[in-house]
C-alpha cells in the first residue's frame, strides 16, 4: 500500500505539475517526516516539543557545509573573508567527507535531542514545563546560529543551490527531480518505521506514557529512557527532513529556529490528527498547500488563519482530520441516514433519550 | 566600580520588567496549570494602549497633560489587558480545561491573531469586527430566545450556518471598508506594522546623579512600579478574601470546589488580573524602547524561565528568579562582568573571562543563561521554592 502510493507520488505528479510546484511539493513532503517525527513524540508519547525547529536546521546545516565545502583545494567558502576569517573552523573539517556527512545529518541531531531529553526527562520534568523549556532552547539555539558570523555565516545562512556535487550543479532542475524521488522514497521509509516503531509493544508502552506516566512508572517500566529514546528518533527523523529540506530549497538559515516555525510544525500534526502517522502526513501538506495559496494570494491573511487554525482545531476537531474521520464520521453517517447509532455496550441504556437526559443533567 | 554599579542598576530594572509580566504568569499557571503563549501579547496591549493614550494627550494640547499621561496609561493599560484575558479565559481557555498542552497551542493562535491585529487594525477593520460580533452573539441570542420547536439535532447546524454567515458578511463588509484606500477614514491604519515611539514624560527624561553614577530616571520610574505592583499583589493574594480564594484553589482544586469556591470565577478572576499585570509590564517597557507588534515575543522567553526557576505560585520565588535572570544576563550580556573581573587583575581569572567575553552579547547571554538554567533544574527540579506536597505529579 505505501510502497504503491510512493510510487505514484513518484511517476504521476511531475507529470501533472510544472517544476516550480513540483519543487514546492517536494519540500512540503520533506516537512511530512519532520510531522512524523512529531507526531511520535506529541501524538504517541505526549511530550509536546516547541523546539523540533532546532534538529531540523542542525540537519539543514549539516548538509549545507558539507556543500559548501565542495570547493578546489586550499579554498574556503566565501563568506569566511567577509569576517576576515583565514583558516576554516575546526568543526567545518570532519564535513568534507561525504559519508560522515550522511550519518551527520541524522546522527548529530539525534545526539542533540538524545542529551537535551535525557537532562530534562531524568528530572521527572513534563507537560508544560517541558514545552517551555524546548521553546527556551529554540531561542538559545537560533540566538547562537544568528549571532556566530565567523563561524557559519549568522543570520545570512548558508546557500547550498550553487554547489556542484560530481559535477552536478544542485540547483539545476535533473538534480531536484533526484531529490524530490529520494525524498518520497525516505518518506516513506520512514513512515514504516514509525509504523514500526508504534505497531508493537514499544508503541503501547508509550502510549501508556501519554496517559499515565506514574502509573506506568509504578507498573516497573522506566519512562525516562522511553522518552528519551522516542525524542532522539524524533530529532534524527527532523535532522533529515531538514536536510532534505535545506537541499530543495537552496539556503538554511537561522530563520529555520523561529519561535513560530517549530509551533507550526505542531499544528500540522494536530490538523491531521494525533496519534495517527497518516494524520501527521496529511496535515503536513494539507497546512502548507494552503500556506502557499493563501500567503501568495492575501499574505496579510494568513497570520489570521493560522491563529484561527490553532484555535479551531484544538476546540472543534481535537483529534484532526484522520482522527474524527475513524471515530465519529462513520455515527454521522449513520445517523444521516437514519439508521441507530452503533454501541459497543448496553445499547437499550445508551441509545434511550431519558437514561441520555439523567446523564447529562445530574451527574454535574 | 561605577561602571558595575550602573549596570546592576540597569539589571535591576530588566529584572522589574520580567517580574512584572512573570507574575501574572507564575499566578496563572499554579492555579490552572496553564501558560499563556499570548501573555507577550497582553505587554503589546498594554505598550499599544499608553502609545494610543500619549496622542490623545498631544491631542489635549500638551503642556500638563504630556506629563501625567503615564499615570492614567497605567491603568488604562492594566484595564485594557485585564479586559482582553478574562475575553480570553471566558472563550477559549475555559473549553480547555484539564487539557494543559492544547491551552498552549490555542493561546499560541491567539498570540498570532492579536499580532497580526495591530498591524492591520483600521476602523474598516473594527467595522467588520463589530458586524461579526453582532451577527454571531445576536444570531446565537435569537436562536437562544426563540428557539423553534423541532430544531433539534439541526441546532448544531444553525449554529455552524450563523457563524459562516456572520464570517462572510462581516468579512465582505470589512474588506469593502478598508478597500477604499490607506489615505480614506476606514482604510487608514492606525499603527501599521512599523514601529512606534512613546516619548517619556519630561520629568521621567534624565536622571539622577549619585557621585560618578546616573541613575535614569525611567529606569527608577519602573523599579518603583515594580515594587507598587508586588506589594499590591501580595496584600490581594494575602490579605483579601478573593487573594485567599486564589491561593484555596491553587493548593487543592477539588477540595476548594467541595467547600463553595466558585472556582470558574477565581479562574476568570486571575486570569484577568494577570493579563492585566503583563499590561502594565508592557506600559513599563514603553520607557525602555520603541513599541512593536513583536514587542511582547522579546519578554516572553525569559518570562517563562522566570516561572520555570521560580517554581510554581510563588511571589518569592519569581523575585528572585526575575532578579537572578535580569542581573545575570545584563551583566555578562553587556560584558561588564568579564570588564570588571579583568580590572581586578587577577591573572589566574584570565580563562573566565575569555568565556565571559564570548558570551558578551545580549543573545550570547541568554545561551549562557539557559545552560545555567538547564544545570540548575538538574539540582532542583521543582524551582527554587517547591510547592509542598504528597502528590505524584508535581
Amino acid at each position: 500500500m505505501v510502497v504503491a502510493i510512493a510510487l505514484l507520488t513518484i511517476l504521476l505528479l511531475p507529470l501533472l505539475l510544472s517544476d516550480f510546484r513540483l519543487k514546492l511539493v517536494g519540500r512540503f513532503l520533506s516537512l511530512a517526516i519532520l510531522a512524523l517525527g512529531i507526531d511520535l513524540i506529541w501524538g504517541y508519547t505526549g511530550l509536546l516539543s516547541l523546539g523540533h525547529g532546532i534538529f531540523f536546521a542542525l540537519g539543514g546545516y549539516a548538509l549545507a557545509m558539507h556543500l559548501n565545502l565542495q570547493l578546489p583545494d586550499g579554498q574556503i567558502p566565501e563568506f569566511f573573508s567577509l569576517y576576515g576569517v583565514q583558516d576554516l573552523p575546526w568543526f567545518w573539517q570532519p564535513f568534507y567527507s561525504m559519508p560522515f556527512t550522511f550519518v551527520a545529518i541524522w546522527v548529530i541531531p539525534m545526539v542533540t535531542a538524545g542529551l537535551l531529553g535525557y537532562l530534562v526527562f531524568r528530572n521527572r520534568i513534563r507537560g508544560v514545563y517541558f514545552s517551555i523549556l524546548t521553546q527556551a532552547m529554540l531561542v538559545v539555539f537560533f540566538n547562537f546560529f544568528n549571532g556566530q558570523q565567523k563561524l557559519i555565516n549568522g543570520t545570512n545562512g548558508l546557500k547550498t543551490d550553487t554547489a556542484t556535487v560530481m559535477g552536478v550543479l544542485m540547483g539545476s532542475d535533473g538534480a531536484q527531480m533526484a531529490l524530490f524521488i529520494l525524498t518520497v522514497v525516505i518518506l516513506a521509509l520512514a513512515y514504516g518505521l514509525c509504523r514500526w516503531l508504534t505497531g508493537g509493544r514499544f508503541g503501547r508502552l508509550l502510549i501508556a506514557i501519554r496517559d499515565d506516566e506514574s502509573r506506568t512508572r509504578f507498573l516497573g517500566y522506566n519512562p525516562t529512557s522511553f522518552k528519551t529514546f522516542v525524542f532522539a528518533v524524533s530529532g534524527a527523523l527532523a535532522g533529515i527532513a531538514g536536510a532534505l529540506y535545506t537541499v530543495q530549497s537552496g539556503i538554511v538559515s537561522p530563520q529555520y529556529m523561529e519561535i513560530a516555525f517549530s509551533i507550526e510544525m505542531v499544528i500540522w500534526v494536530a490538523v491531521g490528527g494525533r496519534g495517527t502517522l497518516i494524520g501527521a502526513i496529511i496535515g503536513a501538506l494539507m497546512v502548507n498547500l494552503a500556506r502557499s495559496f493563501l500567503s501568495e494570494q492575501f499574505p496579510e491573511v494568513w497570520l489570521f488563519f493560522q491563529g484561527i487554525l490553532f484555535l479551531g482545531v484544538v476546540t472543534v476537531l481535537p483529534q484532526g482530520i484522520v482522527g474524527w474521520l475513524r471515530s465519529e464520521a462513520g455515527s454521522q453517517m449513520r445517523s444521516l441516514l437514519g439508521r441507530p447509532q452503533r454501541v459497543s455496550t448496553y445499547s437499550s441504556l445508551e441509545t434511550d433519550p431519558e437514561v441520555q437526559y439523567e446523564h447529562e443533567n445530574l451527574s454535574h | 566600580m561605577s561602571l558595575f554599579a550602573s549596570s546592576l542598576f540597569d539589571g535591576i530594572s530588566i529584572g522589574a520588567v520580567l517580574l512584572m509580566s512573570a507574575l501574572g504568569l507564575s499566578i496563572v499557571f499554579g492555579l490552572m496549570g496553564v501558560i499563556n503563549l499570548a501573555h507577550g501579547e497582553m505587554m503589546m496591549l498594554g505598550a499599544y494602549t499608553t502609545y494610543v493614550v500619549q496622542n490623545g494627550a498631544k491631542a489635549l494640547g500638551g503642556g500638563l497633560w504630556l506629563n501625567l499621561y503615564i499615570f492614567p496609561a497605567l491603568v488604562l493599560a492594566f484595564v485594557v489587558a485585564a479586559l482582553v484575558g478574562l475575553f480570553l479565559e471566558r472563550n477559549i481557555i475555559r473549553l480547555l480545561y484539564g487539557r494543559p498542552l492544547e491551552t498552549l497551542l490555542a493561546t499560541w493562535g491567539v498570540s498570532l491573531i492579536l499580532r497580526q491585529f495591530v498591524r492591520s487594525v483600521s476602523w474598516g477593520f473594527v467595522a467588520g469586527l463589530v458586524i461579526f460580533a453582532v451577527l454571531f452573539w445576536g444570531g446565537r441570542w435569537v436562536l437562544q430566545r426563540f428557539r423553534p420547536g423541532g430544531l433539534g439535532r439541526m441546532h448544531q447546524g444553525a449554529i455552524a450556518l450563523i457563524t459562516l454567515l456572520s464570517i462572510g458578511i462581516s468579512v465582505t463588509a470589512g474588506y469593502g471598508l478598508t478597500g477604499l484606500g490607506e489615505t480614506s477614514f476606514w482604510g487608514k491604519l492606525w499603527f501599521s506594522a512599523r514601529n512606534v515611539d512613546v516619548t517619556p514624560p519630561g520629568w521621567l527624561q534624565g536622571g539622577l546623579s549619585l557621585g560618578t553614577v546616573t541613575l535614569p530616571y525611567a529606569r527608577l520610574f519602573i523599579i518603583s512600579l515594580m515594587v507598587v505592583c508586588l506589594v499590591g499583589i501580595y496584600w490581594f493574594l494575602q490579605r483579601s478574601p478573593w487573594g485567599l480564594r486564589i491561593r484555596a484553589v491553587t493548593q487543592n482544586r477539588q477540595m476548594s470546589a467541595c467547600l463553595g469556591i466558585p472556582t470558574d470565577r477565581v479562574d476568570a478572576l486571575a486570569f484577568a488580573l494577570g493579563s492585566g499585570l503583563a499590561g502594565v509590564a508592557g506600559c513599563a517597557v514603553t520607557l525602555l524602547g520603541s513599541v512593536g507588534p513583536n514587542l511582547g515575543s522579546n519578554y516572553i522567553v525569559d518570562a517563562f524561565m522566570v516561572v520555570v526557576v521560580g517554581g510554581v505560585g510563588q511571589l518569592l520565588g519569581s523575585i528572585v528568579a526575575a532578579m537572578g535572570i535580569g542581573i545575570t544576563s545584563y551583566l555578562i550580556g553587556s560584558g561588564t562582568l568579564g570588564f570588571v573581573l579583568s580590572n581586578m587583575g587577577a591573572s589566574f581569572l584570565q580563562p573566565v573571562i575569555d568565556i565571559l567575553d564570548f558570551f558578551a552579547t545580549s543573545s550570547m547571554a541568554k545561551v549562557m543563561i539557559f545552560a545555567l538554567i538547564i544545570g540548575f533544574l538538574q539540582i532542583r527540579p521543582a524551582g527554587l521554592f517547591p510547592q509542598q506536597g504528597r502528590s505524584v505529579d508535581v
